[in-house]
């Protein structure tokens, strides 16, 4: 018995909501841990949704994190209502952080984020649009 | 999977099925069923929690006793140092190594000088560089069974070393066959442990073959009688003898105070360490050098298995660091053994990991589906009623076809009003042919 497709599961995200950050992506590496992927891919994909989350919850106003687990591969996928990314370039640049510095005096905003779900993914692909927001779509091969 | 030795056990005629261990427990390894407690032994990590929470003592540690040195010709004691924690800093330590000899021991050896050897290994380690960031400890072995059973990502930050209790049990052999010319079949070598974790991982070595020791037997077990053999004049226990270095290993933070002036995190309690290692999972620790995590508040002087407060056990401890040190004396023997100890390494440990709901990945997949599904019906209150932790530990039960969802009770008397309101319903209704 194989099911057409495999497992998609979602999160609404709210801005400035740090009481849940973290939550989305623990969930999410909760159920690869079920389906039994592999532990090192399961850390890729954690690392990479949790980096994700804590974006939108750093920068945007609100947004929606979902997971599409498949057997042969995970995509995760964030769209948020935000500020948007001007420089995209500049934003995958290690170290470069728009967050503002109540964001950083709580430890985070340290410009790892882009550059690290860029790393952790297979495929990685960002779209934003100024004043309107910001989607992100990786995928990892399991 | 290989069948799995436990120390940790149910005395079913004191457990009352009530839920205090099911909640407790980090790996949501017991369930109520039949009206006691059932644990999941590929789950369960013998960290003590549930012997702690029972306040019905229906969970205890099997562990070794005196009785059992007739099985050898020739015994050795390996005293935790947890276990100086047990007696007043009035009690000098020689007393309590040469109480232990007039339990039946024909020598001691302490596990505090195996710890230093270890504290050496992991400081020339960590100077060597190019581990895994952050390193972290394997001296607990409830720690160690958390990452194999939870955390198998981060099997590879475990540093590659025995904990002391088994440096200390192979030095402690070593010198029994060359010093008195023993057979190493005729020795016996005894652990004297504060948790049933340390029992487990000598009937099941972490990361090695066979454990150097023989057995373990419990502080709480042995304490009585030892209280009763403590010489009252100054004695000499004739064995190797360990500074506060080691004998600090019993407290938290001990052992990281040991490996200064790298960057140290110190955890305990084990739901505190799974939290810190979901951390470690994510990467925001990379910039520390080490990690030290014990299972137990405290760290071994909150071992379940221990007699005295831990606080009482903290503060004697400290007191005894502040008095006289032995002075180390440098051993020809034990150098070699140590460096056997090290170059030796040890086997990889295995990721052993008991989350995943089935060997085929399509079934897996089926299996989340419904216990997503299942969890969204269920109340969400974590009652425990049901005999399963939490909702989502019934639903994923559910899933597994080891629970149903009237186990319940707020869905079965939602299934009884339904039922009870459908009989109402049908009572009013009335064929044709009687209905006026």
């Amino acid at each position: 018995m194989k099911p057409e497709t495999g497992i998609m599961i979602e999160f609404p995200l709210t801005g400035s909501d740090f009481e849940k950050a973290g939550e989305a992506s623990s969930k999410i590496k909760r159920v690869l841990q079920q389906i039994g992927i592999r532990p090192e891919i399961i850390r890729r994909i954690a690392i990479s949704a949790y980096e994700a989350e804590l974006n939108v919850i750093i920068h945007a106003f609100r947004g929606v994190i979902r997971a599409n687990i498949q057997p042969d591969c995970t995509t995760v996928s964030v769209e948020d209502e935000g500020p948007g990314i001007p420089n995209i370039e500049l934003a995958m640049k290690e170290g470069y952080s728009t967050a503002p510095d109540h964001i950083r005096e709580m430890g985070f905003g340290a410009g790892m984020g882009l550059p690290n779900m860029a790393r952790c993914a297979d495929e990685f692909s960002i779209q934003s649009k100024v004043g309107e927001g910001t989607q992100i779509v990786m995928t990892i091969r399991h | 999977m290989k069948k799995y030795f436990h120390s940790v056990r149910l005395l079913p005629d004191r457990c009352k099925g009530c839920v205090s261990c099911i909640k407790r427990c980090p790996t949501e390894a017991i369930r109520i069923r039949s009206g006691k407690a059932k644990i999941i032994e590929s789950r369960c990590i013998d960290c003590g929690e549930c012997i702690r929470r029972c306040s019905n003592h229906a969970k205890s540690a099997i562990t070794d006793s005196i009785e059992d040195l007739s099985r050898f010709r020739y015994n050795i004691a390996l005293p935790a140092p947890t276990l100086y924690a047990q007696f007043g800093a009035d009690t000098p330590i020689e007393a309590i190594l040469c109480g232990l000899k007039k339990l039946g021991f024909d020598a001691v050896f302490e596990v505090a000088r195996g710890a230093e050897f270890v504290s050496r290994a992991i400081r020339e380690y960590l100077a060597k560089g190019g581990y895994c960031r952050p390193a972290i400890s394997s001296a607990c072995p409830a720690v160690v069974r958390l990452i194999q059973v939870n955390f198998p990502e981060l099997i590879d930050h475990l540093v590659p070393f025995a904990a002391p209790v088994e440096v200390a049990a192979k030095l402690a052999r070593e010198l029994a066959r060359r010093r008195e010319g023993l057979n190493p079949s005729d020795i016996g070598v005894w652990f004297i442990t504060p948790c049933p974790a340390k029992m487990t991982a000598v009937r099941q070595p972490l990361g090695a073959e066979q454990s150097h020791i023989s057995g373990a037997i419990a502080i709480s077990k042995i304490y009585g009688d030892l209280l009763k053999s403590l010489p009252t004049e100054p004695a000499d226990p004739a064995c190797p003898r360990a500074t506060h270095l080691g004998v600090g290993w019993a407290v938290s933070g001990g052992e990281a105070s040991t490996l200064a002036p790298i960057h140290s995190l110190v955890i305990d309690e084990i739901h505190r360490v799974s939290e810190a290692l979901d951390q470690v999972a994510l990467g925001k620790l990379k910039h520390v050098d080490y990690i030290e995590a014990l299972a137990c508040a405290g760290g071994c002087i909150g071992g379940p298995l221990t007699v005295e407060n831990r606080y009482v056990a903290e503060e004697r401890m400290q007191h005894r660091a502040q008095g006289k040190q032995p002075v180390p004396v440098e051993d020809e023997m034990l150098e070699a053994v140590y460096r056997d100890v090290v170059d030796d390494g040890r086997l990889a440990i295995e990721p052993q990991p008991v989350m995943r709901m089935d060997d085929d990945i399509y079934q897996a997949i089926s299996k989340v589906e419904v216990m997503e599904k299942t969890l969204g019906r269920l109340p969400g209150l974590d009652c425990g009623s049901c005999g399963s932790p939490s909702c989502k530990a019934l639903a994923e039960d559910i899933a597994q076809g080891i629970a149903s969802e009237t186990d319940c009770v707020f869905k079965l008397r939602e299934k009884v009003r339904d039922l009870a309101q459908e009989m109402v319903s049908l009572a009013e209704k009335l064929p044709p042919s009687l209905n006026k």
